[in-house]
């Protein structure tokens, strides 16, 4: 049986590489992909204190459902806004979203 | 199943009510727009104003014993009065925004999708709702997610304008971020307690635990995105400024006020543990002292008005934050007294910000130069708002700053009141830089002189009553405090 302690470390890596992308990444896609990533750490952690401290109840998978489900309407309105971006811009990297700073 | 319980969700009931309403009246009496008939605005804006007035008082009619703590659903929905106050708050705010959008809505490029607008407001609104009365984490994660969500639909509802998407891109990326964190760090406090129960964490929870600590500034940095606390605020002056302006009052009031609200209930429920309550309450500490000094600091150099408001609103929400300090019951009284007062004044003035920019299409601060001249009543009415979010008497803003200063003091935090207090004399200056503006400087080319439609009139009137009154009248918050409560 594989040990809790390696899961944790598996969900901390994923999203510490999530907050890396987040800050580093130029373009506002991989940006939304890096915080994709930051989620799925925490529905990592969220199944895997489920599965192996608590296994008496399902709190710990109802609630990495209903976040995958609140994750994707997110996505879903990102991507529009994304989409209204390059509509006037034909860019969607962050550098030229400078329009409005200070 | 005992469906009584659905009694208790009667103000979500009867908001998801009016969303149906709404949603069908925009289905039916809005008619597709044909070529070369201009499309007439339609009666969607009255019936949705009318409804959301319905509803708030309807509210107030207290009911089925929900005079006491009452729970539901197995205790994932929790109600207490005090929770109806401060619904009924925000729901004066949305309908003040309804009332100001009004004439926004009507323009050419928005007619169409005027609908879209109350129905997506109103879904945050219930968002806040569960929010608010959640008992249990996921409910409040789903809250949170439908509170801030359309909101950033919302913030890119200009379509055609670059400002408003830029704003939205903004807003959405750094909301899904702090979700993120915020959701991190629950998931620990699941690992450390195994329950997601806000009363079962109280009593399972221990700060000796590094996993617990760790859970609990997670989740205060997600909040701090949400109510825009100082090291979090970077995304605000952006989308204040970008996005449309009556959104942007929804935003800094609405939004901001539900949020602080919950996380005290939340850090009152939840993280009671002694040396919990010891840990975020020195978080508090910073987080309030860094947000209204360097906010205060930033509002001074702000040229474009709506990011002034911007800071002003990082600052006002330093003040909110000042009454969770100790989670005390006076301190609760002290937040929703100030969200009230701070709701009033802040609405009244981007009311005066929208339907100047209106009829003008003016923003700037410069731009406000000789308003008396031309408009006095408006420069009258923004010299009372700005007044009152100052704290000067003998408006509400002063009595809502000082029952804040007090609740903190007593519940001693005596450093952080004097800081708040020189920040307040900092604020001041601000503030009056407007109202000199205003009266004293001149322009060669002030705004026009223009009659306000009866919408944004009916808008100032509510928010100018607000303004004078809650402050005299003791009894608003006499009434509040009969219904506070505080940690044990």
């Amino acid at each position: 049986m594989i040990q809790l302690n390696y899961m944790l470390i598996i969900s901390a890596v994923m999203m510490f590489a999530g907050i890396f992308g987040f800050l580093t990444r130029r373009s506002t896609l991989a940006i939304l992909l890096s915080i994709e990533l930051m989620l799925n750490a925490t529905d990592l952690n969220f199944a895997v204190f489920n599965r192996m401290l608590y296994p008496g109840g399902h709190e710990g998978y109802f609630f990495a459902l209903f976040s995958i489900a609140i994750t994707a309407a997110e996505s879903a309105i990102a991507i529009a806004i994304m989409i209204n971006v390059y509509r006037q811009l034909k860019d969607i990297s962050v550098g030229k979203l400078e329009k409005m700073k200070f | 199943m005992d469906y009584s319980q659905f009694l208790y969700m009667r103000e979500e009931l009867s908001l998801l009510a009016v969303i149906l309403i709404i949603f069908l009246a925009d289905l039916f009496l809005c008619k597709e727009p044909k070529e070369g008939v201009p499309v007439r605005g339609g009666k969607i804006g009255l019936i949705a104003c009318v409804l959301l007035g319905l509803h708030t008082l309807g509210n107030l009619i207290p009911c089925c014993g929900m005079e006491h703590e009452v729970t539901a659903f197995g205790g994932m929905y929790v109600h207490t009065a005090m929770m109806t106050i401060v619904k009924s708050v925000l729901n004066v705010g949305t309908l003040v925004v309804f009332l100001m959008a009004n004439g926004w809505l009507r323009r050419e490029e928005n007619v169409v999708k005027q609908g879209e607008f109350y129905l997506i407001t109103l879904f945050t609104l219930l968002g806040m709702y569960f929010m608010i009365s959640s008992g249990h984490f996921l409910m409040f994660f789903i809250g949170l997610e439908l509170a801030s969500v359309p909101l950033a639909a919302l913030v890119a509802f200009d379509k055609w304008r670059y400002e408003s998407a830029e704003a939205g891109a903004k807003f959405i990326l750094l909301a899904i971020f702090s979700s993120a964190l915020l959701l991190y760090g629950v998931s620990l406090i699941y690992g450390a307690t195994g329950t997601l129960y806000f009363t079962e964490i109280g009593a399972l929870i221990s700060g000796g635990s590094l996993l617990s600590i760790l859970g609990l500034v997670l989740f205060m940095a997600g909040m701090g995105f949400k109510i825009s606390l100082v090291p979090f605020h970077l995304w605000t002056a952006d989308t204040y400024q970008g996005a449309p302006t009556v959104v942007t009052g929804y935003l800094s009031v609405v939004s901001k006020g539900a949020a602080s609200f919950v996380l005290m209930t939340v850090l009152m429920k939840a993280f009671a543990d002694t040396q919990l309550s010891e840990a975020w309450n020195i978080g508090l500490f910073w987080l309030i002292v860094a947000s209204i000094t360097i906010a205060n600091l930033f509002a001074v150099r702000q040229q474009n008005l709506k990011r002034f408001m911007a800071f002003s609103a990082i600052s006002q929400a330093g003040y909110l934050v000042l009454a969770v300090m100790g989670g005390t019951a006076q301190g609760m009284t002290a937040l929703v007294y100030y969200l009230l007062v701070y709701m009033v004044a802040d609405l009244g003035a981007f009311a005066i910000i929208n339907v100047v920019e209106q009829n003008s299409g003016k923003i700037n601060i410069d731009d406000y130069d000789g308003l008396y001249e031309t408009n006095p009543k408006l420069a009258f009415l923004m010299t009372l708002c700005l007044f009152s979010l100052a704290g000067i008497p003998p408006f509400a803003g002063m009595f809502s700053k000082f029952f804040v200063f007090m609740a903190a003091f007593n519940a001693g935090y005596q450093w952080l009141v004097l800081i708040a207090l020189i920040n307040t004399v900092i604020s001041l200056y601000y503030y009056l830089l407007i109202v000199k503006a205003m009266y004293i400087k001149t322009n060669e080319t002030p705004i026009a002189k223009f009659r306000s439609d009866n919408y944004t009139r009916l808008a100032l009137f509510i928010c100018l009553a607000g303004v004078v009154l809650v402050g005299i009248l003791g009894v608003c918050y006499n009434y509040i405090d009969t219904f506070a409560y505080g940690m044990e």
